[in-house]
């Protein structure tokens, strides 16, 4: 029996450990071992995704113990594709997360402690496969996040900090209700079963059956699960705490919030609500694709209004999960008439998983960029602060550029191949929706380029004559990101290669 | 075994009383091997059951033969859990009460005689005994307030001893019409609750006599609206007092109300199963409302305690297995969570700041000063929040399983008041700790002391009983589940005909 | 006519005989001997001398087991009666040995005989069943205790209270008088068994209801029930301790006795009944009513009182209300509950008595205010208030607890359909009322301190060994009742 995915997770937990211990004084060890157990646990990642076998969509490196048995409350844990793709995601991030950090001074030892919970939380949420042992791992992963909000970020960081908490406990309550009522009528919390009891039409009769209101039962426990996830994508209008948080977290924090810890939401629509529920989606599922059209046309048109950089990149990746969770609409919708949606379905969703990891490639690449700008201002980031930087710090220019463009969708690089290949499945499934989307396109090339505009290009602003650019160290730190963008935009087939075989499976579920 | 934990204590009293006066190094040593030994031995007599869905006896003599009575005491696992509650619960109590100067032996006397009474109070299965166990308790909890206590320490006192006295004797009317009806069906007196559980009365008997013994324990418990003396009380408390008075003796109200009224009359509590989940869910959503807007720090634990101890009355009102067993879960979890709250708050925070208003706490950066106290209170505030990974979680998830079936739209009304309790929760942790308001000027004459050994001790036992608890609940689980699924089991009659409609 | 054997008669009464020979020796003792010694030795002579003769006269009453009914009623001795006896010379004893600390007069010797010949009255009182010899030994009780409370010549609330305590008590002797003589009208006799037996099936004469009522008059003054309390409270107040105490404690437990024993055994067949929604005519409804009236003003009025005396007073009052309920139930089982309530309540009340005593005698006063940290001035006396206080208030594991347990539960299992609830349910409730301002002085002497200038408490050794004594005897019957339901 191979306990890889339950020592993934213990290794960032324990390093959590052993670095608070350490104390505050030892700032230096602190942070070498924060990275080494990050590293470790980047290390454990690369064995199991060599160790993966691609070319089944089946789950991999199971674990499963009876845990309360009367509760039906199983230790199960397994990847496919999907989750082995984020749990490689988070390892990758988070040390570039603890890099980023390496100036923070006060509490680091709690600092970094809190980051490898985070991960941990992270790593147990994508692993997990019985509701209740994913509920704790979601819960959990908010505490370290409130926290580094909350004590070292910005100036308005505590109505932000609690915004976020609360904002994601009403969707965990209403997930936490449902999944009761699910577990009533089908006396499961196991997510497969599950999926199975509702591929054959069981899980909503046998939901009548116990609870009664037959007609609206199971639209109702699929709106208290939908609740959930939507607050954590998160889905217009359920979008309020995000550009708060994002902007008052320290920016090394925004990197984990926006480059692991929003892909939660998309992997919970993808692992827990597309499978069990795909008859709820179909009911609704124009208002569905309404809700995510809005938005990626809103929160483009949001972040073209801000003007602080980082509320401008928070509203940009609201944006560009919307992509995602538009091709998961479209791949749930029962496409008659449209030759081989099979293939369009696989695209869509294919697109979306390739999305989810370039996004947060290149989200934490962005903001890891604002850090280091930050660095170098004392803090400043708004929009017009700046002007002609290139002139002072042109490493730094190019490379955030390359970043930049990649969140555009430039072709050769990373960003463009997910967005295609959603739009290639969605357009055949659900012309109008992909139709309207393409307006979010627009004016995200539209924002982007003006801020490059705005900061980069233009006449020099005077203040920043003295700009230092980029040093080796920072440099070092910026490439991996850099090249994966260069790397993945040329041959996408690495991510494509290991998602392929989950996607055809989740397809295949999904018709009936 | 089990019955020695009754007798340790008063034993305890005992040699504490003949102890010199102002000897309180002395006294804090006595109290504290006697609580330990007493724990220990309720572990002890725990493992030992072999079998915890019956109810296993430990002594049984005749007492006054004349009406019945006998001294009687035995456990099953509910006891079994609750005694075993007790046991850490007055250890920890000790451990927060270490820096009493005034008094100090009188003080630990009081104490033990009420963890004695409390421990007999689980462990009677004789009406007459259980209730004088359970009035007994009334006398050192009116004085460990009054005496040592705080904000309003007399009036506190004397209100939680008027209404437990009400309560109980609300209970005593109930009993005595219960024995004289018993004693013509069964041809002879007896107080034996076994007995009496077997005992048929009139439909129309129990409509009355019900909601009588109910509500008698309940006030106890702290059911919505008879709780007001809760939140004053536990104020007024010393912090042992608190620890003891939410986390334990509102449980004595909770076991009452399923030993005794659901046990003896099951279907006098189908009849009024729909009002008193109405009443839990109002405690639920009220005390986690009033908790929201206190200024007193003390004060939103112990509102919280009110919106916990719904929780058990929702459980006890749902009559399925479930949520029977997510109550006595609950009865176990909580006790241990607001022994960590109150022990924080008041001898963490308040014996060191001597206030407890947040607009002072907030400009003294507590976060900062007492990062012990920080943290434990944070971790605190996620049990009590009900986060997966304590105890809470589990029980509550139990009783909003067990609810869902019965009272729907209650249910959905309850995970409003958790999402309260985040709430106030949250806001507690911030304004107390971790507040971004400007500090005041700090006073380097008189730096806050730090942290002692036996509060880190006593925090770190209860945040391990509630994290393994939390992480492993079959632990209680198998002592609490046998004693409803078992063909044996007592409450057979209580769930025999399932869920009311 | 029988030629009277006065041998026998004077076995029969050796208890009784015994005790006026004590009298006598103690008058005599104290004229004689004891002359020009101090108050303090001619008190603990006399008392010495008193118990000595109480006590043998219990025990020759407690090992005697005969059954003999004398002159159709006029004497009766049974081993209950003889158990009752016993238990008032023991109350006697106690109510000596704690006026042994008393300053309050000159006249030991006069007062202890006093005290003595109120227990011969109270002694006859429970050993007749004649109605002439119930009145006669009833005004012997009533008047040395008349002047028992007026002994304290240095007080002038003492006199105030006497003659209060006397009008009242005459009026009342008079009502009595009255009713008895009515019942000898309408029976033809005066011994109670035959006046039952004239009684049965008359149905409910108008003159038996106005005997029913004086007699519930003159014994409800008795035992200071509800509106015949009036004098109770400046009695309690104003009498010197002892003598408060005896009207507390022996008179009561007699008075009771007696009272159940004219309701129950002489007016068989007038009983009515006062079960809820099934009111009847007789002396059930009058006694039901008196008794529900006791337990609510005297506990109500007791919450507002200042004075632990008068605080004491009104609980008697309360008490009697519950006494009642005893003799309302009407049958052997709460007859027995009942004898037990109210004898471990004399133990109790003699205790407090004592308490207040020292406390008054120390601090000057007996206000509430007087007993503020008594917890620390005198640990050892205060615990013993502790367990008198709380068994007044019905708090286990004492006697008053166990004691109110039998009584609601006989009350209860009284009539079928449980009729008398309503009666235990207010009995109940002003429990629960009684227990506030118990705690009040509990408060006083547990959790406030003492003004910084108190003087320390020094017990006198006699009175603190009476006291802690009767702490144990309260503590024992609450945990082994059994001990003393034997008897009853």
């Amino acid at each position: 029996m191979n306990h890889w995915l339950t020592i993934l997770t213990l290794v960032p937990f324990l390093g959590g450990i052993i670095v608070a211990g350490l104390g505050a004084e030892r700032k230096k060890l602190v942070r070498g071992l924060a990275l080494a157990f990050s590293l470790v646990a980047l290390g454990g990642a690369l064995c199991m995704w060599l160790h993966f076998d691609a070319k089944s969509g089946e789950l991999q490196f199971v674990e499963k113990f009876d845990w309360v048995k009367s509760l039906g409350i199983q230790y199960f844990l397994g990847v496919d594709g999907l989750g082995l793709l984020i749990v490689m995601l988070t390892a990758i991030v988070t040390p570039l997360a603890i890099l980023a950090s390496w100036s923070v001074d006060d509490r680091p030892h709690v600092y970094h402690a809190l980051i490898l919970w985070l991960q941990a939380g992270l790593f147990g949420t994508f692993t997990a496969l019985n509701f209740f042992h994913w509920f704790l791992f979601w819960e959990l992963g908010l505490i370290p996040a409130f926290f580094l909000i909350k004590l070292w970020g910005g100036p308005k960081r505590g109505p932000a900090a609690t915004q976020f908490f609360i904002y994601t406990m009403v969707g965990s309550v209403t997930l936490l209700l449902s999944f009761l009522a699910i577990r009533l009528a089908t006396g499961s919390f196991d997510f497969i079963e599950l999926a199975k009891m509702a591929k054959t039409g069981e899980l909503t009769a046998k939901l009548g059956d116990v609870l009664g209101w037959k007609s609206h039962i199971g639209m109702i426990v699929f709106f208290g699960a939908f609740l959930g996830f939507a607050v954590k994508v998160p889905v217009i209008p359920f979008h309020t705490w995000l550009p708060a948080a994002y902007a008052e977290a320290p920016s090394p924090v925004t990197m984990l919030l926006t480059g692991v810890m929003s892909k939660m939401g998309v992997y919970g629509f993808l692992r827990i609500l597309l499978p069990i529920f795909p008859d709820q989606i179909r009911q609704v599922l124009t208002p569905l694709l309404w809700l995510a059209v809005a938005t990626i046309v809103l929160s483009a048109c949001a972040a073209f209004a801000q003007r602080d950089l980082k509320r401008m990149l928070a509203y940009s990746s609201i944006n560009h999960l919307g992509y995602c969770l538009l091709a998961l609409f479209a791949a749930a919708s029962v496409a008659t008439g449209v030759t081989a949606s099979d293939l369009q379905k696989a695209a869509a969703l294919d697109g979306a998983l390739l999305q989810m990891f370039n996004h947060g490639l290149t989200a934490s690449a962005l903001f890891l960029f604002v850090a280091l700008l930050e660095r170098r201002t004392g803090g400043l980031r708004g929009l017009d602060d700046f002007g002609g930087i290139r002139k002072v710090v042109p490493v730094f220019t190019g490379l955030m550029g390359i970043a930049l463009f990649s969140s555009l969708g430039l072709p050769g690089l990373n960003g463009f191949v997910g967005e295609f290949l959603i739009f290639k499945g969605v357009f055949p499934l659900v012309p109008w929706a992909a139709a309207v989307s393409t307006i979010g396109l627009l004016v995200t090339a539209i924002f982007l380029l003006t801020l490059i505009q705005r900061v980069f290009c233009g006449p020099l602003n005077e203040r920043w004559a003295q700009l230092p650019d980029l040093t080796t160290a920072e440099r070092f730190l910026v490439l991996p990101s850099i090249a994966l963008m260069f790397v993945l935009g040329i041959w996408p087939q690495l991510v494509l290669g290991f998602t392929d075989a989950t996607v055809m499976k989740l397809v295949q579920q999904l018709n009936f | 075994m089990l019955a020695w934990t009754i007798y340790i204590s008063f034993i305890g009293v005992l040699v504490l009383m003949l102890l010199p006066r102002d000897n309180a190094r002395a006294a804090r040593i006595v109290a504290l091997l006697t609580a330990i030994a007493g724990c220990v031995v309720a572990f002890v007599g725990a493992m030992q059951q072999s079998n915890p869905g019956e109810v296993t006896t430990i002594v049984k003599a005749d007492w006054i033969p004349s009406i019945g009575a006998k001294y009687f005491l035995a456990a099953d696992g509910i006891s079994l859990v609750l005694v075993v509650l007790t046991g850490l619960a007055a250890i920890a109590g000790i451990l927060f009460s270490w820096n009493i100067e005034k008094r100090t032996k009188e003080f630990f006397a009081f104490y033990l005689a009420l963890i004695g009474a409390v421990y007999g109070v689980f462990l009677s299965f004789d009406v007459l005994l259980l209730f004088m166990f359970y009035e007994l308790t009334i006398i050192p909890k009116y004085f460990l307030i009054a005496r040592w206590g705080s904000t309003r320490k007399e009036y506190g006192a004397m209100k939680l001893a008027i209404y437990s006295f009400v309560g109980s004797h609300l209970v005593l009317i109930g009993l005595i019409a219960a024995w004289v009806v018993a004693r013509s069906q069964l041809g002879h007196a007896s107080l034996d609750l076994i007995e009496l559980s077997q005992v048929s009365f009139p439909i129309a008997f129990q409509h009355w006599v019900f909601p009588l013994v109910f509500v008698g324990f309940a006030i106890l418990a702290g059911m919505w609206p008879f709780h007001t003396w809760a939140p004053t009380g536990h104020v007024a408390a010393p912090t042992a007092g608190s620890m003891l008075l939410a986390g334990v003796v509102m449980k004595l109200g909770a076991y009452g109300c399923l030993r005794v009224a659901m046990l003896m009359f099951p279907e006098g509590v189908r009849m009024w199963q729909g009002e008193i989940a109405c009443l839990a869910v109002a405690g639920i959503v009220y005390g986690a409302g009033v908790a929201l807007v206190q200024r007193d720090f003390k004060f939103v634990i112990g509102y919280s305690s009110v919106s916990h101890m719904g929780f058990v009355l929702l459980g006890l009102a749902t009559l399925n297995t479930i949520g029977l067993d997510g109550a006595v879960l609950q009865m176990f979890s909580h006790g241990i969570i607001a022994g960590l709250l109150f022990a924080v708050v008041g001898r963490m925070v308040y014996d060191r700041t001597h206030t407890r208003d947040f607009n002072d706490l907030e400009t003294m950066q507590l976060g900062k000063q007492l990062p012990f106290a920080g943290v434990t209170f944070v971790i605190a505030g996620i049990a009590s929040m009900g986060l997966p990974g304590f105890s809470g979680f589990i029980a509550e998830l139990q009783v909003l399983m067990g609810a869902w079936t019965v009272f729907p739209k209650l249910t959905i009304l309850s995970g409003v008041g958790i999402l309260i309790g985040v709430a106030y929760t949250l806001r507690a942790v911030q304004k107390g700790f971790y507040s971004d308001a400007p500090p005041a000027p700090a006073d380097h004459d008189h730096p806050l002391e730090p942290i002692s050994l036996p509060e880190r001790f006593g925090a770190v036992m209860l945040i391990a009983a509630s994290l393994i608890i939390g992480l492993f609940p079959s632990l209680l689980m198998n002592w609490i589940e046998p004693c409803f699924t078992s063909p044996l089991s007592m409450f057979g009659r209580l769930l025999a005909k399932g869920v009311a409609q | 006519m029988n030629p009277v054997n006065y041998l026998q008669i004077l076995q029969l009464a050796a208890p009784e005989t015994i005790v006026t020979l004590t009298v006598l020796v103690v008058l005599g003792a104290d004229l004689t001997m004891l002359r020009g010694k101090s108050i303090a030795t001619r008190f603990n002579v006399g008392a010495l001398l008193s118990i000595l003769g109480c006590a043998s006269a219990a025990v020759f009453a407690f090992t005697r087991h005969v059954e003999f009914n004398l002159f159709n009623g006029l004497l009766v001795v049974s081993p209950q009666s003889d158990f009752v006896k016993v238990a008032l010379l023991v109350l006697t004893i106690f109510t000596v040995l704690i006026s042994t600390s008393g300053k309050f007069t000159d006249h030991v010797g006069e007062y202890l005989s006093l005290i003595l010949l109120a227990t011969i009255g109270l002694m006859f009182l429970v050993s007749t069943e004649d109605l002439l010899m119930i009145f006669i030994a009833l005004e012997l009780a009533s008047l040395s205790l008349y002047i028992l409370t007026a002994f304290n010549k240095r007080n002038a609330k003492s006199s105030e209270a006497a003659l209060k305590y006397f009008l009242f008590g005459g009026m009342s002797a008079a009502f009595l008088l009255f009713g008895f003589s009515l019942l000898y009208g309408i029976s033809g006799s005066t011994s109670l068994p035959e006046i039952a037996r004239s009684l049965q099936g008359r149905g409910l004469d108008p003159l038996l209801l106005v005997a029913i009522v004086t007699t519930v008059i003159g014994f409800g003054f008795k035992v200071a029930a509800v509106p015949f309390h009036l004098w109770a409270p400046d009695a309690y107040e104003g009498a010197p301790t002892p003598s408060a105490v005896f009207i507390a404690a022996g008179s009561k437990v007699a008075s009771f006795y007696v009272l159940a024993k004219i309701f129950t055994l002489g007016f068989v067949g007038a009983e009515g009944s006062a079960v809820w929604h099934g009111y009847v005519s007789g002396w059930m409804p009058v006694v039901a009513i008196v008794a529900a009236l006791s337990m609510v003003l005297g506990n109500l009025t007791a919450i507002v009182q200042s004075s632990v005396k008068r605080l004491l007073a009104y609980s008697a009052i309360a008490h009697a209300g519950y006494m009642l309920l005893g003799v309302l139930s009407n049958t052997p089982v709460s007859a027995s509950a009942m004898m037990f309530y109210v004898i471990t309540y004399a133990l109790t009340v003699i205790g407090a008595f004592g308490v207040v005593a020292v406390v008054e005698d120390v601090t000057g006063g007996d206000a509430i205010a007087n007993f503020n940290g008594l917890s620390r001035r005198a640990p050892g006396l205060s615990l013993c208030l502790l367990v008198f206080l709380l068994s007044l208030g019905g708090i286990p594991p004492l006697a008053g607890f166990i004691g109110k347990f039998f009584l609601f539960s006989a009350a209860v299992g009284a009539e079928k359909n449980l009729g008398l609830l309503w009666l235990v349910i207010l009995a109940i409730a002003m429990s629960a009322v009684s227990f506030y301002y118990y705690l009040r002085v509990l408060k006083a002497a547990y959790v406030l301190d003492a003004a910084a200038d108190a003087p320390a408490i020094k017990v006198p050794s006699l009175s603190l060994f009476a006291i802690m004594l009767l702490a144990a005897l309260v503590i024992l019957l609450g945990c082994a009742p059994g001990l003393l339901m034997r008897f009853l």
